[in-house]
């Protein structure tokens, strides 16, 4: 999933503040799962900036709402008869959301109530960890289920480096070395063969590299 | 040298934090007549400095053989290859590839980190620039560097399995010779070397000790707790703590010293790299007390380790 934190309050009122009606709109995809753009985040959210103004004495109005999806068109249609009622919207979205919404609404401002992160998995309540780049060109066979792309600091493919220590990263003893993780996994089902060879240099005209990314599926066409 | 049989003795000297050339000048010519080749630091620990490009080409200047450090972490490889092609016009003629301590360590944490290739795909695209004069890719170069390759390894990080088997791929590669990250914990060294040897990755190689003199006790207790990849044991932390303040550098020296003669009747071992760090008049004492000085002389048309 793609995961988000929401941003500082004082961010977010500080670019909320020209607009006297906010709609701050959720997605209860990927955000929901990190508990930073859900329903439940958003209505917390609203709620919070309408008694900061109000203590401020801001007659500013701030309504919320939550679609299923902010990044596919389908779902932003939802928005398409209340956004006149509002000069702003407030995307609680990921940045796939915010601007997916944004070109749906000429003329409408668009304001990011987030910091998108990065592709990861949730590993327990409360934590969140980053373990894909989205590089288009998936190696995980060869490194045993771990991407050292994403989670070696230095994006080694020919791992580990000299500063791995006791299983963990140099640069930081929270963060485990991908490599004694690649190592110990290829270990445990006697493939640690595959790292024998020489990677070459990685194809980043894949990520990136080549500008911006699409997928063109002309089955899925209609 | 190395190719010569002889007991090579390589030093480092890191480029100023400034644009003072006479800040190299100075530092190289403590270690001219001391070693046979100059490491120049590409702005080591992510800290900015004079590039070492630059440097290497000013200790060139006075006639002092330089092993240019390239790191992967700020250069992707448009600008490694280039680089690589500029060295060696400008008369370099030994590299050592790098992965580069990681920019959070540095003055600039806030860095984007490059890492475009990794260290293995450097040693090996200098390889192939040198050997069949051809980039990544394939495309051809009108002329071909001419590079003595290098590269570092640790056999004091994890896992030690996995250590012989990455320098390994390093030989694989292409890799000429080696620098070893500094010696203290000198059994866990020797377990490594005797993997080596089983290997046989010693003839396929010239493998350098890496050594470093420790000023005082706060040091060695620094290097084990703060440095990554790096191994004190206790005992050369009691062994400073065991002598007077006024002679902690005599007693690092000692130490480096006793090092440097078990490596030079160890199997395997083809020279040492004395990393004195913001101490270079050591590196002279050190080689003096080793019995490594005088250096040899070597006559050939081309300077290399």
């Amino acid at each position: 999933m793609i995961t988000a934190e929401q941003k500082p309050m004082d961010e977010i009122r500080e670019m909320i503040a020209p607009y006297k009606k906010v709609l701050a709109v959720g997605c209860a995809s990927c955000v929901a799962e990190c508990a930073a753009g859900g329903e439940k985040e958003t209505g917390a959210l609203a709620s919070a900036l309408r008694m900061a103004c109000k203590m401020a004495g801001d007659d500013k109005i701030i309504h919320e709402k939550t679609l299923d999806r902010q990044c596919v068109r389908d779902f932003i249609i939802q928005l398409d008869d209340v956004v006149k009622d509002y000069d702003a919207i407030l995307s609680l979205g990921c940045g796939a959301g915010v601007q997916a919404v944004a070109e749906m609404f000429d003329e409408m401002p668009v304001i990011p109530a987030l910091n998108t992160e990065f592709l990861g998995e949730t590993r327990e309540q409360g934590l969140w960890v980053e373990n894909c780049l989205g590089c288009g060109d998936c190696m995980l066979f060869y490194f045993g289920g771990v991407c050292p792309l994403a989670r070696c600091s230095k994006q080694l493919m020919n791992g580990p480096c000299g500063g791995s220590q006791d299983g963990k990263c140099e640069i930081n003893p929270d963060v485990p070395c991908a490599w004694q993780s690649i190592i110990n996994k290829l270990s445990s089902f006697n493939a640690l063969d595959r790292l024998e060879k020489i990677y070459p240099p990685k194809d980043w005209s894949k990520k990136h590299g080549g500008g911006p990314r699409k997928i063109i599926r002309e089955d899925q066409k209609k | 040298m190395l190719e010569k049989g002889e007991f090579a003795v390589t030093a480092e000297c890191g480029p100023p934090k400034g644009a003072d050339p006479d800040v190299v000048l100075k530092k190289a010519e403590i270690l001219r007549g001391k070693v046979d080749a100059v490491n120049v630091t590409d702005n080591q620990t992510a800290i900015v400095r004079m590039s070492s490009m630059a440097a290497g080409v000013l200790l060139k200047s006075i006639g002092l053989d330089p092993i240019l450090q390239m790191v992967v972490r700020d250069r992707n490889r448009i600008a490694l290859q280039s680089d690589v092609l500029g060295a060696s016009a400008l008369g370099i003629r030994n590299m050592l590839c790098l992965s580069g301590d990681h920019q959070k360590f540095g003055n600039q944490p806030q860095a984007a980190g490059v890492f475009d290739v990794d260290s293995i795909q450097l040693i090996k695209t200098v390889k192939d620039m040198r050997d069949e004069a051809k980039i990544i890719g394939g495309e051809a170069l009108t002329k071909a560097p001419e590079m003595f390759i290098g590269a570092a390894a640790n056999p004091f990080a994890d896992p030690l399995a996995f250590r012989v088997i990455r320098l390994g791929k390093k030989i694989a590669a292409g890799v000429d010779f080696i620098q070893t990250q500094c010696i203290y914990n000198m059994d866990r060294f020797e377990t490594w070397m005797e993997m080596v040897r089983e290997r046989g990755l010693h003839e396929k190689c010239y493998i350098l000790g890496g050594v470093t003199p420790l000023k005082s006790p706060g040091m060695a207790k620094y290097m084990k707790n703060n440095v990554a990849g790096m191994d004190v044991p206790d005992e050369l932390i009691k062994r400073m703590q065991g002598v007077s303040k006024d002679k902690w550098k005599e007693e690092g020296i000692k130490i480096c010293v006793e090092t440097v003669e078990r490596l030079k009747v160890m199997k395997g071992i083809s020279g040492v790299h004395i990393m004195a760090i913001e101490w270079e008049d050591a590196v002279g004492e050190i080689a003096e007390k080793a019995g490594l000085l005088p250096r040899p002389v070597i006559y050939s048309n081309e300077q290399r380790v």
